[in-house]
């Protein structure tokens, strides 16, 4: 049985999966049937409550600007973050890790030690730091946060490469002649990838989280841009006055970073499985 | 003739807190042209290491002294990229456990492909045509969809049979087989044995098998070379070892291989005693305090690999048995 059949019979990973793609498809098309876009101003709606019958599905916040089209763009800028700062992450840090575990001995000292000053930085003051030198944009939130996630890739990467190392199939490549770039990328690197995508699929809720907590801050995305972390810190300030500008961009986080979790467990699950098998 | 493999005073140590280990003791070996040598002796013998070094798959606590020439190339120490040229095309190696020895990921043609991508520069495409062939020569069954299968999807036999195709597939002149069938039921011990014989026919490609199976080995060698405790303390033609071994080891390991046609016995005759663990001292033959005949001189003086009078039979023993 496959990977993705075994998830397919996970009832719960089953219907997360199917929430997510349902937000991520609503957050790309949605725009399209919205009149109403991020930046414009309805000064005759400010505060609106939300309703179906309005012009505003979701209300509007405290300048009248639609929230239904502000989440959407929340959900869109959040999971962006969250994929290109995992991106990153997965490419630095399989690639060091990789090079780590299967280089063994010294080099893999030298290597692990360099991960353990860089994971001593505090990470907060280092993201501070980068937005003062280098300005505020959200390319580089997405470096900042993918810089600070390859450091735990890198550590299970190479825990992960010095056990296939000892494999025998690695001993056949070398006897066969295969060099050791080819034996990395061909032979170990696929073998990895079962429990760096569960780990990746676990990393990405934390990452939105961390993103929000930044935007929360003010270190993250800018207006009139919004993630579901500023909305959230906008909401927060109304939330006696108007509750839906926190409880929608809120709900729409929880709802996303459970179903996450979940399917992230879900794969976990139905890798285990697939391992089983392959030996 | 020039040999195919020549070692020389082969020494493999694994160094530890302790000290030193040695797993390989001074082993001296020739194999030629199309010939096939059975490596035989129990485990801990150093059988198997002797063959690591020399594919330079030592692992990395371990150090390897003395020379070890393929086709006329000193290869024993040799860099990684020097010895990819040979290792995988001219020299192969199959392991014990088919189970284990295929990527798993890979579907079996491209890893057969990836050989010839590597060492002949073919194009995918004649690789994949090649690998083809290779599988239909060591008869595996609808070789054209095993190609697209994955490792798991086929048997232990047949994925034995898989890695000697793969280890076939440059036309190597030796090929190293260290233990192939041990990790097979006997059926297919048998097949898997009848390929190797096809192929040095076919091929004339020299083989060195590895194994604790003297009767297994007896049915190939043409030439039997015995271990013990890192040494070798015999060689000579199959039939010689078979018929008139004169070291006290092989003669004793003889005894303790079950005859068909003889009385049924009470007990499997066994040899008394432990080999002596790689880390301890040498001093005298190794095989002394297991030995019928041992005296003094054996405990105190340790025999060289010498003439026992018959041409090219080699003994280490101070009382070689009468041949």
């Amino acid at each position: 049985m496959s990977t993705i059949h075994r998830l397919r019979s996970n009832a719960g990973a089953a219907l997360a999966s199917g929430v997510i793609v349902l937000l991520v498809a609503i957050a790309v098309i949605g725009p399209w049937f919205n009149p109403n876009n991020i930046e414009s101003l309805d000064w005759a709606h400010v505060a609106a409550s939300p309703g179906l019958t309005g012009a505003h599905w979701l209300g509007t916040d405290r300048l009248g600007r639609d929230l239904f089209a502000r989440t959407l763009e929340g959900i869109r800028v959040s999971l962006a973050v969250a994929c290109a700062a995992s991106a990153i992450s997965l490419s630095v840090g399989i690639a060091y890790g990789a090079v780590a575990g299967y280089a063994g001995g010294r080099w893999d000292q030298l290597m692990m030690r360099f991960i353990e000053v860089l994971s001593g930085l505090p990470l907060i003051f280092f993201v501070i730091f980068l937005t003062v030198i280098f300005g505020r944009s959200r390319y580089l939130l997405f470096l900042a946060i993918g810089a600070i996630g390859w450091l735990t890739m890198a550590r299970i990467v190479r825990g992960q490469t010095l056990s296939i190392r000892q494999r025998e199939f690695i001993e056949a490549a070398v006897a066969s002649g295969a060099g050791t770039g080819r034996i990395i990328l061909r032979h170990v690197v696929p073998n990895l990838l079962g429990p760096v995508i569960v780990y990746a699929t676990l990393t990405i809720p934390q990452i939105i989280l961390f993103e929000s907590f930044l935007s929360f801050l003010g270190l993250g995305i800018q207006e009139p841009h919004a993630s579901l972390g500023t909305l959230i810190a906008e909401g927060a300030g109304e939330m006696e006055a108007a509750p839906w500008m926190l409880l929608v961009p809120g709900g729409v986080l929880a709802v996303l970073l459970v179903c996450l979790s979940i399917v992230g467990d879900g794969l976990r699950d139905a890798m285990v499985g697939d391992a089983g098998e392959a030996t | 003739m020039t040999p195919v493999l020549e070692m020389e005073n082969l020494s493999v140590h694994f160094a530890n807190r302790h000290g030193a280990i040695a797993a390989v003791r001074e082993a001296t070996l020739t194999v030629l042209p199309a010939e096939c040598v059975g490596i035989v002796g129990e485990s801990g013998s150093g059988k198997t290491q002797t063959f690591m070094a020399v594919m330079g798959l030592l692992s990395g606590g371990a150090c390897a002294a003395g020379s070890v020439r393929f086709e006329g190339r000193e290869i024993l120490g040799a860099p990684a990229s020097e010895l990819n040229r040979v290792r995988g095309s001219k020299l192969t190696m199959i392991f014990q456990d088919p189970m284990t020895s295929l990527t798993p990921h890979l579907k079996v043609g491209i890893q057969l492909a990836e050989v010839l991508v590597t060492h002949s520069h073919m194009s995918w495409r004649e690789a994949e045509k090649a690998a083809l062939r290779a599988l239909e020569r060591v008869r595996v069954p609808e070789a054209r969809r095993r190609l697209r299968q994955y490792p798991h999807e086929l048997s232990g036999g047949m994925r034995q049979r898989v890695m000697i195709g793969m280890s076939l597939l440059c036309d190597p002149s030796l090929l190293i087989a260290d233990e192939p069938t041990t990790a097979l039921d006997v059926t297919v011990q048998a097949q898997i044995m009848d390929i190797l014989r096809t192929m040095r026919a076919e091929s004339r490609m020299a083989i060195v098998l590895i194994s604790h199976d003297l009767g297994l080995v007896a049915g190939l060698a043409d030439r039997i070379v015995v271990m013990y405790a890192g040494r070798v303390v015999e060689s000579a033609g199959a039939a010689d070892i078979l018929g008139r071994a004169v070291h006290p080891y092989t003669a004793e390991l003889l005894k303790c291989v079950p005859n068909l046609r003889g009385p049924r016995l009470e007990r499997m005759p066994s040899l008394a005693g432990q080999a002596p663990g790689a880390a301890s001292p040498e001093t005298g033959c190794a095989f002394a305090p297991r030995c019928p005949l041992a005296d003094e001189r054996c405990r105190s003086e340790r025999p060289v690999l010498r003439d026992a009078g018959v041409a090219a039979h080699q003994a280490a023993c101070h009382h070689p048995l009468p041949a």
